[in-house]
């Protein structure tokens, strides 16, 4: 007996095609918290006096402070049957810094599926581009996340 | 206070800095309220176990963070960070004893800006490689300062 494929034409056709803008304000204390909580006591995330005498001018966030911001980046445009989600790893690259009081929108697009059969049975393997923008319309990051589904 | 780093400083084979961490359960608690990522694996030992894992694993995108730091830490405030990558190859644990390393494999001029990409990694207790990646930076110049 064949298995049937997972990837339906419908799942390809989402491919390529950006999904909706979420927008999340940039709080002071969120920044502060997640710093402290990956245990990195940098002042420019954490102390507003030290950083505002950096070339900063003001705190910044941590580089991989826009995973706690609303964001589809480990989202899949459609449903599937498939309930485990592991995370395969991020590749991100930089523009303009976070700063508190920023809006950050994120829009993320399917780029890549695969289907693989392995050690946990049926994967599904996604790779997702989120692209940040702030109130300025400046760039702040882009991140690929590969996900895999099984 | 760690001087400012400069392109000049450094060569291709240079060992970063490592960055040592012995996270706890409650510092995956409190990365998960900081992060929003509330999956039970982080925290809750019988979702866990019953998820055929040694017990609660620490988030990916927190092995990501430290990674992040052992680059920015190394860079100071002058330098850059200009991509930072890396992938989950194998689970890690609270209560074990994680280092970061990186070592310089290239560095070049280019549109101006003078830069260096690095092999970064998280070692676990037994110095096994768990979490490699890589690293891109902006680094300033004593010729132009």
């Amino acid at each position: 007996m064949t298995t049937p494929p997972i990837i339906t034409e419908e799942m390809r056709r989402s491919i390529g095609v950006p999904g909706p803008a979420l927008t999340t304000e940039i709080e002071r204390g969120a920044v502060r918290r997640f710093a402290q909580a990956m245990g990195d006591p940098n002042p420019l995330f954490s102390d507003e006096a030290a950083a505002r005498k950096s070339r900063y001018g003001g705190s910044i966030a941590p580089p991989t402070f826009l995973r706690s911001i609303a964001s589809h980046a480990l989202d899949l445009p459609f449903l599937t049957d498939l309930p485990n989600l592991l995370d395969g790893g991020s590749q991100w690259e930089y523009g303009e810094p976070v700063r508190p009081g920023d809006s950050i929108t994120a829009v993320t697009t399917l780029v890549e599926l695969s289907e693989r059969r392995g050690r946990l049975g049926a994967m599904l393997v996604s790779i997702n581009e989120t692209t940040y923008t702030n109130q300025l319309k400046e760039l702040v990051a882009v991140q690929r996340s590969t996900l895999i589904r099984y | 206070m760690t001087p400012q780093l400069f392109y000049e400083d450094v060569e291709v084979g240079q060992e970063l800095p490592p960055l040592v961490k012995r996270p706890t359960t409650q510092q995956l608690v409190q990365y998960a309220g900081a992060s929003g990522d509330f999956y039970q694996i982080h925290y809750d030992k019988d979702f866990a176990l019953q998820n055929n894992l040694p017990g609660v694993i620490i988030h990916g995108a927190l092995k990501n963070a430290w990674l992040g730091q052992l680059v920015t830490d190394w860079i100071g405030e002058h330098g850059t960070l200009r991509k930072l990558s890396c992938q989950y190859r194998a689970m890690d644990v609270p209560g074990d004893t994680l280092t970061c390393k990186g070592v310089v494999t290239r560095k070049y001029v280019e549109n101006g800006q003078c830069l260096v990409e690095c092999d970064i990694w998280l070692e676990n207790g037994k110095g096994e490689r768990t979490t490699p990646g890589s690293a891109t930076v902006a680094l300033p110049s004593r010729a132009t300062s």
